[in-house]
């Protein structure tokens, strides 16, 4: 039960690049991926700022060999799904038991938009083939059948832990001696149903984000999506290149306070952040780096900062949000975020957290402003925490 | 201003769905959250909502809602200041 | 390691909520729409909670809770839902208000209420559980993947409990949606009439059932969960009478020691080939019986077929209405459930009697 789990490959697409080397370019070069909304049509276009992927759906279409545009949920999934697995350069997939643990929050969200007008001024009306995409699951299955997966294909939507959660199941499946080989993470496009959804709970920044400053106000959203390629130990010894890191630890928690806001001493943040560490063995002080959940939010920075401050004190990791990079983008963050993790540990670096001028008052440490290179990081913990109080941290260790 | 605090009665209940709530149960001065009507934070943002949409009132800082919000009466009050045509 | 189901809340097109006498009384639902029988929620929600939940917040947390009762577990070790459609009310209202509002003055409760891990964090909300919350949201498997989560739960050693369901909703806008794709019967049909004609179509369903799983025996359990498996598009029925044929080796039975198969049909002809065919091979010889009759088709309705076998195995009795023709009665022992859907999502459940 104890067993390593290897991450065997990476693959992400978001605001700031459309591959994970890309994404880690800009992460260097302090290059945020925010802006006016180009691709998304809606009213708060010129209000709201968003990190789109920097490619239009024909494109993306076209880049993935489509012969027509489908939901760009799975066209984004597609894109960083399949370039995991190149990544990982397993010899004979087939040879193994091989499954797809996807995560989104919206399904086809972005399709049905379109169908929905047209539907709901007479329900003859809208194409079908924009709502057939709607489920999250069929997202999943679009995107593994591309990939010809077959084993074992599932979907978890537990708002923004979503893809931390798929990530922590596919581990476990892989130490139930269920499957070998598990492409797990999460993708979500932006859609106008979460942009208006965000909007009514006021807490979308008119500018770009801050997470962690005294003065943030919200968050920007984002999109993409972000796979890592779990391997068991036997697989990862038939690799040609050794897996740079494993996964260590994951925790998942209830906060079971509010079904949006996150209590004031971060209950489930905390639980999650501390049942990673028991899992990985570790103790707060082995941990270099936290990769904050860090919405930029009031409510959730002061929770998380106040559960890292209960569970780490006196002594603080570094730590950063690179949501200041890439938005906060829902069902695909903690599956991008698992990237970054990885590469951190790869490049032995640390993100910086862009924009923070004011630290935060009420808590006794800063995260990092600038990049931070030869860190001599060997321990990552991420941080992901959604809606409904659903948390989850997963540790990801230098081999 | 009876009549606007009346409205506003009606208002709560149908916005934010208190289905067993009569108008007449809501104290003018009674508070609306916690010990009081037992409103929260999502009420809040339902009750901004509200205002924008009857009265043409934008709330934009949300951290004003407990002031404002604090009774039917403190409502009143405060979209009588910012729309005194309604009364 | 042996897993047990300790106890189960349901709501369903069925009488089957506040644990009444075992389908006694069927409901007869006309035309291709079943919807749940749903009981008065005030009695088992604070009515301050109530005045924000749909009618899929209000079946499951309702059913949940009479899952926990029953148990006697105030706080279960950890929650785990598999809903393929989510809070498609909430969903259909906030689209709505999108487009005849043009993203203007929009009211957030029914966004918040929107998201499919709603009614398990609901849940865990009103009991206070701070444990492990997960959601499953994967078409055909949704049920299945939530089923799985908590078996591993279990023999992880994580906790002796997981309370787990499975529920979806039919809405206005959903029936019509899946009407046009050609899903239900055009013809009007009576449910218990669902296996006598051989058209196209199904009848829609909806529910929430939920179970609380455990890893020790309680005395009083309804039956013990031997194993779960589930396969996705096998290319031809040799494939999926093989991955049928594995998961008994692997449970070390014989097909002729299943005393009952509980059958995924759904009145849909081109539906209903596989296990037509299934029934001349793997499943020849083996009693059968069916359950959309009762509960209508969605995509998480193997949790209302756990529910019907556990039932089963508890009370010894196979209720009149699913026109059982063998001679096992209160001999049946295992039960075998198979279902699947579209011949794209396919699972197998085996329970035993405790």
């Amino acid at each position: 039960m104890n067993a390593p789990v290897f991450i065997a490959g990476v693959g992400a697409i978001s605001a700031i690049g459309n591959n994970s080397a890309e994404c880690l370019v800009a992460l260097e070069n302090e290059q945020p991926g925010m802006g006016e909304m180009v691709y998304l049509e809606s009213l708060h276009s010129k209000t709201l700022p968003v990190a789109e992927v920097k490619l239009d759906n024909e494109t993306l279409a076209q880049r993935l060999g489509l012969s027509a545009v489908i939901s760009r949920t799975a066209m984004l999934s597609m894109m960083a799904a399949k370039e995991a697995l190149e990544n990982a350069g397993i010899p004979d997939l087939t040879a193994f038991r091989t499954g797809f643990i996807s995560a989104n929050t919206v399904g086809g969200m972005d399709r049905t938009e379109q169908f929905f007008a047209g539907f709901l001024a007479d329900n003859k009306n809208g194409r079908l083939r924009d709502i057939v995409h709607h489920e999250c699951g069929y997202i999943t299955e679009l995107v593994a059948d591309s990939l010809g997966i077959r084993n074992y294909v599932s979907t978890i939507s537990t708002a923004c832990s979503s893809s931390a959660n798929s990530i922590f199941y596919a581990a476990r499946l892989i130490r139930n001696n269920i499957l070998d080989v598990v492409i797990a993470g999460g993708t979500d496009a932006l859609t106008k149903f979460t942009l208006n959804g965000f909007n009514t709970l006021m807490i979308l920044d008119q500018e770009f984000c801050r997470p962690f400053d005294e003065n943030r106000k919200g968050l920007n959203l984002g999109e993409g999506a972000g796979y890592v390629v779990l391997v068991s130990e036997s697989v990862a010894a038939m690799l040609k290149s050794a897996p740079a890191c494993k996964l260590s630890g994951y925790c998942n928690a209830n906060d079971a306070y509010h079904q949006t806001a996150s209590s004031p001493d971060g209950t489930g943040s905390f639980l999650a952040m501390k049942g990673a560490l028991e899992r990985s063995r570790l103790a707060a002080d082995d941990i270099d780096y936290i990769n904050l959940h860090g919405t930029g939010t009031q409510n959730n920075d002061i929770a998380e900062g106040t559960a890292i401050r209960r569970l780490f004190g006196p002594q603080y990791p570094k730590m950063s949000s690179t949501k200041s990079f890439t938005g906060h983008t829902l069902g695909a963050s903690g599956g991008l975020e698992a990237v970054f993790s990885a590469l951190a540990i790869r490049e032995q670096i640390i993100y910086p957290n862009l924009r923070l001028q004011t630290p935060m008052k009420e808590l006794p440490f800063i995260p990092e402003k600038g990049l931070i290179k030869n860190s001599g990081v060997k321990h990552v913990l991420s941080n992901s925490f959604g809606f409904g109080g659903n948390c989850s941290s997963l540790i990801f260790s230098k081999i | 201003m009876d009549k606007l605090i009346q409205d506003l009665k009606v208002q709560i209940i149908a916005q934010l769905n208190l289905q067993d709530l009569k108008p007449e149960d809501i104290g003018d001065d009674q508070p609306l959250f916690v010990e009081g009507l037992g409103l929260d934070s999502i009420d809040a943002l339902e009750l901004i909502v509200l205002l924008q949409k009857q009265y043409k009132i934008k709330l934009s800082n949300a951290e004003d809602g407990p002031k404002v919000f604090r009774s039917v009466r403190t409502m009143a009050e405060y979209i009588m200041e910012h729309q005194p045509q309604i009364s | 390691m042996k897993l047990y189901i300790r106890a189960t809340g349901n709501i369903s097109p069925q009488k089957t909520f506040g644990h009444p006498a075992f389908l006694t009384q069927p409901v007869e639902h006309f035309g291709n729409r079943l919807n749940a029988v749903e009981p008065d929620y005030k009695s088992f929600i604070d009515v301050k909670q109530i005045r924000r939940m749909s009618r899929i917040i209000k079946m499951g947390v309702a059913a949940a809770m009479e899952c926990l009762q029953e148990a006697g577990v105030e706080i279960p070790g950890a929650i785990v839902t598999g809903t393929a459609y989510g809070c498609l009310e909430d969903t259909g209202i906030f689209l709505t208000k999108i487009v005849e509002q043009h993203e203007e003055l929009l009211a957030p409760t029914a966004f918040i209420q929107s998201t499919h891990n709603t009614v398990g964090a609901q849940i865990a909300l009103l009991l206070h559980c701070n444990g492990y919350n997960n959601v499953f949201v994967h078409r055909g498997f949704s049920f299945e993947s939530a089923m799985l989560d908590a078996m591993l739960l279990l023999k992880e050693g994580e906790t002796d409990n997981v309370l787990v369901g499975g529920l979806d909703e039919i809405t206005g806008i959903s029936h019509a949606i899946l009407t046009r794709f050609g899903l239900y019967k055009r013809e009007p049909v009576a449910n218990f009439d669902l296996f006598t004609r051989s058209s196209k179509g199904t009848i829609a369903g909806e529910g929430a059932a939920f179970f609380l799983l455990a890893s020790q025996s309680s005395l009083n359990d309804y039956a013990q969960l031997d194993g779960l498996t589930s396969f996705y598009k096998p290319a031809d029925i040799k494939e999926t009478e093989n991955h049928i044929l594995s998961f008994l080796s692997i449970q070390s039975i014989l097909p002729a020691e299943i005393d009952l198969v509980i059958t995924g049909r759904n009145g849909n002809v081109k539906d209903d080939r596989v296990y037509d065919s299934l029934e001349q091979s793997v499943f020849k010889h083996i009693d059968s019986v069916n359950y959309k009759q009762l509960c209508g088709e969605y995509p998480t309705s193997v949790s209302f077929a756990l529910w019907l076998a556990a039932n089963i195995l508890k009370s010894g009795t196979v209720p009149a209405i699913l026109g059982y023709s063998g001679n096992k009665g209160n001999e049946i022992k295992k039960i075998l459930i198979y279902h699947q859907a579209q011949n794209i999502h396919h699972s197998l459940l085996l329970i035993s009697a405790c």
